[in-house]
């Protein structure tokens, strides 16, 4: 039996300790806002926080996290108001949608390290997550938008 | 069946389906009359046709909230917003109090709802703008009524209708249940509203329907599908297209905790069309298990006829073809004769690879079957087809398959062939009706794609004496889509043709354009643009290895290229398509096509002196009746490496609906684009694609493509000229016009994509 904290809310688990936190979350926890992309830590649809630090959830096994906390996107804030959810509303970042919470996870967890985070440190951060339809010219532009704003 | 009504309500919010009591509307009315006669084009051409009856898209309650039902797919395009706001407008409605709900799969209803063919809009906006006219005018009725006044002396006023002369006022909610009582106003009496009072249509940066569900994690996808007591699946498919199972063994996947089910899938005879695949299905309390349960697989194939599929060697066989005649598609003048009497020929051949659509959501669907009743949930852009295949395959009638389509995280192609809802559907039916939900992984996705077809194109042009293009000659040959519904398919469709190889408006008096045979190995389909981008992309970079061939600048070659304005009909082109729309109403514009190369051009600032290395290219393409032209710049390095610094696409299709969106999707064209030239190829060996996830299949991240890129609107209309589609013409020009940018800087030329996988041994 492994528990641990989603978005606040006390979790446990006693499947197949290799069941990765994606899953647990996805199809157990019936968090879905937590997507599936890659499954190979290729394209960052799965990030959530665990701990602060941004991770992939599809290569973490719920077994590992023993005591630890995760937020999930649903998670962020309790009402969508965290200044970067508003401003990829208020840029209309996204095209599908697919991606951006993903998006949103990897970047919030950037701008808690390095609030005024540079083209390359929005590169580097930023690189691991994918977005299909193309949206990062307004991925950029958000991010300097709310690092503008603190 | 009692339960068809709440089953659909599988969010954890409420979704409603059709629009019920309370509805706007009750009189009936007729059809307007089909001139059965009249060949017909656009929306009415289309399975199903056009309807634009406000009963069936419109609710309206006495709080005043809108209910909208949007019969086409979301899939990035933003039309559940674009549509929000037609509506809105004609209605005289606040944006803000108009719902948008996703309607279920039902033609006979609803009108074509095959979200494809960037037509969404070009086909709806004046059936958005007849349904929001007749609601108008039938809560106008009522206020003059209720007042006693003439209802010239009302009009709406955000979310209102007021009474001219003496300022009183009644809001929508207060009209609604006297206005649905009466009649529907016919289609020939409605009057539109004039452009200038739009509140909404044209306007930038209007918040999208679904934004605050997108940045919150609870917007619903068909990946996000909840039922009670649903399984979850993956299918271990042949890897060759055609290939059967001969024998498995699942002692070791049944040992998997969570695995409840192993099911054998029949393979399709081929052409196997819209069908699964066949193979293997595992069916488990969750993804993981049913993920680790295929790994434990031991499976043997039957690798069928394709089983020497070998794409480097299709490759080779094609550029053998496009050296001889093949079927003429084109044919003006004597291009045969003109080149032999040119002083001088260029000639090229040109290889774009197969590619997977690769959609973030990877396709999935939840079904649930059982013996009276089919249930499927999922991301798809033809949810009508998984319908007529469904009741076929379990024999029930068509009322009795239901689909409902959610947001999709992405399409691009993929989600118009809905194999994957049918594999949902039969491993629910085997599951005696529990439901199922099915996914695709990447590596799924990425080897049991709807391929883009190879494509090879070889061109040879002749100059006079005087350096003039005199003649053309354009031979392409790679597998048809058509391949998939009809055995022994050797040749391009005449719709496949009409995207760029056909219909070049060049002012070249002797052109053909043939196309030898070529037959497909593996399985093909639709992607974003389709045949325009291999075609674009050798025609565009053709034009300017003539211009350098000719010592010219290559916008002012392909300008001379196009000649003077004027307007083409697509027959002269022998283009026997024009998307499917009436071609009186869809010339070839010639100045239109020059606009947007001028644009493009003077906002890259095109030839302006530039530092070593780097370079600018351009191309031009129109596609989907919308014309776009592309200036990239990039940079060299000596190793070899290629950085796309800026890129600036001018685009016209004529009116914009929702400007914000028209950028959006030209952004993520450039994007894609970009990938497109220097990263993406699904190659196969012994019939078997050879990429299996994004290590191996690249696509583009926020660090490979430029900060800039810059989209121009060239406007060349008002709301009453006919629409150009959106969501694929921004593409083809982009990859031509990054090799002539790389040809610009670095006096390489490449001819086959990906560039990247093929820039250092050349460059150095
Ligand atoms: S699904 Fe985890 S990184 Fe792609
Ligand atoms: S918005 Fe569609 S994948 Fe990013």
């Amino acid at each position: 039996m492994t528990s641990f904290t989603v978005n606040g809310a006390i979790h446990s688990f006693d499947g197949d300790p290799e069941t990765t936190l994606l899953w647990y979350l996805r199809d157990v926890a019936g968090l879905t806002g937590t997507k599936f992309g890659c499954g190979q830590a290729l394209c960052g649809a799965c990030t959530v926080h665990i701990d602060g630090q941004a991770t992939r959830s599809c290569q973490t096994p719920v077994a590992d996290l023993e005591g630890r906390s995760v937020v999930t996107i649903e998670g962020l804030s309790a009402d969508g108001s965290h200044p970067l959810q508003v401003v990829w509303r208020e840029i209309n970042v996204a095209q599908c949608g697919y991606c951006q919470g993903g998006q949103i996870m990897q970047a919030a967890a950037l701008l808690s390290d390095n609030p005024h985070p540079t083209d390359s440190d929005i590169d580097a951060a930023m690189s691991g997550n994918i977005c299909r339809c193309g949206s990062y010219p307004r991925i950029r532009a958000a991010i300097k938008l709310a690092a503008e704003r603190t | 069946m009692a339960r068809s009504a709440d089953a659909i309500n599988v969010s954890r919010r409420a979704m409603v389906f059709g629009i019920t009591a309370g509805a706007l509307v009750l009189a009936l009315r007729a059809a307007p009359p089909a001139n059965a006669q009249a060949t017909r084009f656009g929306g009415a051409a289309m399975r199903g046709g056009i309807k634009d009856d406000p009963r069936l898209f419109l609710a309206l309650d006495e709080s005043g909230t809108v209910k909208l039902l949007c019969h086409r797919a979301e899939m990035g395009q933003g039309v559940r917003t674009s549509w929000a706001m037609v509506v809105a407008d004609e209605l005289g409605a606040n944006l803000d109090r108009v719902e948008v709900v996703q309607a279920p799969g039902d033609e006979s209803r609803y009108g074509n709802q095959d979200t494809d063919g960037s037509r969404s809009m070009r086909h709806h906006f004046l059936p958005l703008r007849r349904i929001g006219a007749a609601a108008r005018r039938m809560l106008e009725e009522e206020a003059a009524a209720r007042w006693n006044v003439d209802v010239s002396t009302v009009a709406t006023d955000q979310h209102a209708v007021v009474h001219r002369t003496t300022g009183r006022r009644l809001g929508f909610g207060a009209l609604a249940s006297g206005a649905a009582a009466r009649p529907v106003p016919l289609p020939d009496t409605l009057v539109l509203r004039p452009a200038n009072e739009f509140r909404f249509v044209g306007r930038d940066r209007i918040p999208l329907v679904d934004n605050h569900d997108i940045t919150t994690g609870r917007a619903v996808y068909g990946i996000d599908v909840r039922l009670d007591n649903m399984a979850f699946a993956v299918v271990a498919r042949p890897p060759v297209h055609g290939g059967k199972v001969k024998r498995f063994d699942a002692t070791e996947t049944m040992k998997v905790p969570g695995v409840l089910a192993v099911i054998p899938i029949a393979a399709p005879a081929l052409p196997s069309g819209f069908m699964p695949l066949g193979g293997v299905g595992i069916v488990a309390e969750n993804t993981f298990a049913a993920i680790k349960g295929r790994s434990r697989l031991e499976i043997e194939w039957d690798d069928g006829p394709n089983g020497t599929y070998d794409s480097a060697e299709y490759r080779a066989a094609l550029e053998v073809a496009v050296g001889r005649p093949g079927d003429v598609v084109r044919d003006d003048g004597d291009a045969d004769a003109a080149l032999a009497r040119a002083p001088r020929r260029v000639a090229a051949t040109y290889y774009t690879p197969h590619l997977a659509q690769a959609p973030m959501e990877p396709p999935t669907a939840t079904a649930r079957v059982g013996d009276d009743l089919c249930e499927v949930w999922a991301s798809v852009q033809s949810p009508e087809a998984v319908r007529t295949d469904l009741s076929k395959r379990f024999g029930l009638p068509r009322e009795k398959v239901i689909v409902q389509p959610l947001l999709l995280g992405g399409g691009f192609g993929r989600k118009a062939q809905p194999d994957f809802a049918a594999e949902a559907a039969v491993l629910s039916r085997a599951m005696n009706g529990r439901p199922v939900k099915l996914i695709f992984t990447r590596e799924d996705d990425l080897q049991h794609s709807f391929f883009h077809a190879v494509s090879v194109d070889r061109l040879e042009a002749g100059f006079d004496q005087n350096g003039r293009v005199v003649a053309w000659l354009h031979r392409t040959a790679g597998p048809s889509i058509r391949s998939i519904f009809a055995p022994e398919v050797t040749h391009k469709a005449a719709f496949e043709l009409a995207m760029g190889a056909v219909d070049v408006p060049f002012a070249i008096p002797d052109i053909r354009v043939e196309n030898p045979e070529a037959t497909a190995h593996t399985r093909i389909g639709w992607f974003r643009a389709v045949a325009n981008v291999p075609h674009a992309f050798a025609v565009q970079c053709f034009v300017a290895e003539l211009a350098a061939a000719a010592g010219r600048d290559p916008k002012g070659f392909l300008l001379e290229l196009i000649g003077p304005d004027r307007l083409i009909a697509p027959a002269s082109l022998s283009d026997r398509w024009t998307y499917g729309e009436d071609p009186k109403l869809y010339p070839f514009d010639t100045a239109r096509l020059r606009r947007v190369i001028e644009t493009a051009a003077l906002k890259a600032d095109w030839g302006r002196r530039r530092p070593d290395g780097t370079g600018l290219g351009i191309a031009a393409h129109r596609s989907f009746l919308s014309y776009a032209a592309a200036v990239v710049e990039v940079e060299v390095g000596r190793g070899g490496e290629i950085v796309v610094r800026q890129v600036d696409l001018a685009f016209d299709c004529g009116a914009l609906i929702n400007p914000d969106r028209v950028r959006s999707q030209l952004e993520g064209a450039v994007v894609q684009g970009i990938g497109i030239a220097l990263l993406g190829e699904i190659s196969f060996k012994a019939g078997r694609a050879e990429q299996s996830n994004f290590h191996d299949y690249e696509v583009p991240r926020i660090d490979g493509v430029p900060k800039d890129i810059r989209v121009h609107m060239v406007k060349s209309s008002g709301y009453d000229a006919p629409l150009g589609g959106v969501g694929e013409p921004g593409l083809p020009p982009v990859a031509p016009a990054l090799a002539n940018a790389i040809h610009a800087a670095s006096g390489a030329r490449f001819r086959a994509l990906p560039i990247q996988a093929r820039t250092k041994p050349q460059l150095q």
